[in-house]
């Protein structure tokens, strides 16, 4: 009776996050699917036409997608793996004992508390190419030997993003990576000592493997993260190809193109990568468990 | 030799420490210097490191004759609106889902968990036609919808990591006392998640504040439009002049009240991002 009653209540609480869930993700994501088979305009001025997989079959052929698609995975691929060490190294910075540590933490969040558009744009007015802090130190330090223009060349566009998205986003690596450092028993490091064994030994044997399950997470989440890239990328080089994601180059369709139907085929397209990864990520850690 | 190289050593933790905090303020410190300095400081080839001559004329800028301070106001009503509404929703279904008996609490969980492994970008088409089909196309109402599909998720996720943490006793007494659920959610249980509400709240406040692709998507006028837009489309007088000097202080404008936030929270914010990823 009491526990009837007690569910009854549970679903009359749940109900509204329900419903807010089907209404925000679920109906949103079955549009998408749905207009993915038409021919329309995201207006819907025109009358829809469903042209099947058309639209798929031609972004197996669209080298602009091609190319969007090869972006996303160069950014991702470099800005997790730096981010992962350098975020390593400044959580184990944090986690040694040393006066002025809090200092360093706070120091990191900043970064962290900066909207990513005016990072963007504050880095964008330190590589500006005449007057950019980067520039002038680099040149007077002899690092440079000139002037360089990194938002204008399209070999140094990608990497100079990569470098704001490091800055912004190291601080939360380090964050996680160091809550995992922090359940490692300090027993462990003094028995390791006892033994004899140097620092060195005690990272590969201790940390680093006891490390793993934070690691991995912080690896899944960042990577999601930068599977779907936008912000920094649209704000620093707009729709350029040299540096156009898949998330640029799906709403560059979907908006500035108007074209609902194939916009939401690059949608779908999103999803299938994104959940790629995930079964890649699932499938390795499944591997590391059963070791 | 072994007391030379210990030292060795120190210096260049020490030096690597100066490193990382330099690297983590300077952009900012920038910034904010930049946002004080006259156009001629600004575009001269042997910058200063201080903001000499002062000048607060980029502020002047920023708000006089703009309509930035109506997209602070904007962003104020979007990230608060959205706030409040995943904390209201979050309380009851997180409650629910770490307290009561409910049969498909693993279900709910793993449906409201699934919605922030999905990209924004994937439902942005979506998005769009449903808010112009209800009519919430450049609207407040239209932008904190949609900022549901990231807070909420969020916001449930923690709390009920809050809520399963709660001593069992407390919630026992009421009941002997007679309470209700609902009455014990309200009088016994919400006061002592305080602490995991402001964490909470303040974490999706930040992220609605500083969303981009959905404000940029779903305003197009500045009686709606919020600041990350804003600052993205900062023109100056002529297309070719960018006025980095209002930029920057445009930027430092949205930036500190976050900064402070931060710093001040520091600690129990640490706490919220971890437990949210880590659980997850």
């Amino acid at each position: 009776m009491l526990v009837q009653r007690q569910v009854r209540l549970a679903w009359l609480l749940v109900l509204p996050t329900l419903l807010v869930v089907v209404f925000v993700a679920g109906y949103p994501l079955a549009q998408v699917f749905y207009w993915s088979f038409y021919k329309a305009d995201i207006a819907l001025v025109d009358p829809p036409e469903f042209v099947g997989f058309e639209n798929y079959l031609f972004l197996l052929r669209d080298p602009d997608f091609r190319e969007a698609l090869w972006n996303t995975v160069k950014f991702t691929v470099f800005s997790v793996s730096i981010e992962t060490v350098l975020g390593l190294v400044i959580a184990l910075i944090i986690h040694s004992n040393f006066r002025g540590r809090g200092l360093v933490r706070t120091a990191i969040l900043i970064p962290w508390a900066i909207p990513t558009v005016v990072s963007a744009k504050m880095w964008q007015w330190m590589l500006n190419d005449v007057y950019g802090v980067i520039n002038v130190i680099g040149v007077k330090l002899g690092i440079l030997s000139q002037k360089v223009a990194f938002l204008a060349r399209p070999e140094l566009m990608l990497p100079a993003i990569i470098a704001v998205d490091v800055w912004k986003t190291t601080p939360f690596m380090a964050l996680l990576l160091l809550a995992g450092l922090q359940l490692i028993p300090e027993e462990l490091y003094e028995a390791a000592s006892i033994d004899g064994a140097t620092r060195w030994q005690q990272f590969w044997t201790i940390t680093l493997p006891l490390l793993t399950p934070a690691l991995v997470v912080a690896l899944i989440f960042r990577t999601l993260d930068a599977l779907r890239v936008f912000d920094v990328i649209y704000v620093m080089t707009g729709v350029n190809p040299a540096t156009r994601t898949l998330a640029v180059y799906n709403r560059q369709n979907l908006i500035d193109f108007q074209d609902l139907g194939y916009g939401s085929a690059i949608s779908v397209a999103i999803l299938i990568v994104t959940f790629a990864f995930v079964i890649l990520y699932m499938r390795s850690i499944g591997r590391e468990a059963l070791r | 030799m072994r007391r030379a190289l210990f030292w060795l050593n120190r210096v260049l933790f020490y030096l690597l420490v100066v490193f990382v905090v330099i690297y983590s303020v300077f952009p900012f410190y920038w910034a904010v210097i930049s946002s004080f300095k006259p156009s001629s400081g600004l575009f001269s080839p042997d910058p200063s490191f201080l903001p000499i001559p002062f000048t607060l004329e980029q502020y002047r800028n920023v708000f006089v004759g703009t309509a930035f301070g109506r997209n602070l106001l904007n962003s104020l009503i979007v990230a608060g609106g959205a706030t409040l509404l995943s904390l209201v929703l979050g309380v009851l279904a997180a409650y629910a889902l770490g307290r009561l008996r409910f049969p498909p609490k693993n279900a709910v969980l793993y449906i409201v968990l699934s919605m922030t492994m999905f990209p924004q970008i994937a439902v942005l088409g979506g998005f769009f036609v449903l808010l112009r089909q209800v009519g919430l196309f450049n609207t407040h109402a239209g932008l904190i919808l949609s900022y549901m599909l990231f807070t909420l998720p969020f916001t449930v996720w923690v709390l009920v990591g809050y809520f399963r943490g709660l001593p069992r006793e407390m919630e026992e007494a009421a009941y002997v006392d007679g309470a209700t659920p609902l009455q014990t959610l309200l009088r016994v249980m919400l006061p002592l998640t305080g602490p995991g509400l402001v964490t909470t709240g303040l974490l999706a406040f930040i992220a609605a504040w500083n969303e981009f692709l959905f404000a940029l998507t779903f305003t197009v006028s500045d009686a709606v439009r919020t600041v990350p837009p804003a600052i993205a489309f900062f023109g100056g007088a002529t297309p070719f002049e960018i006025p980095w000097g209002s930029i920057m202080a445009a930027s430092v404008v949205v930036t500190v009240p976050l900064v402070i936030l931060v710093l001040v929270f520091q600690q129990r914010i640490v706490a919220g991002l971890t437990a949210g990823a880590v659980k997850g």
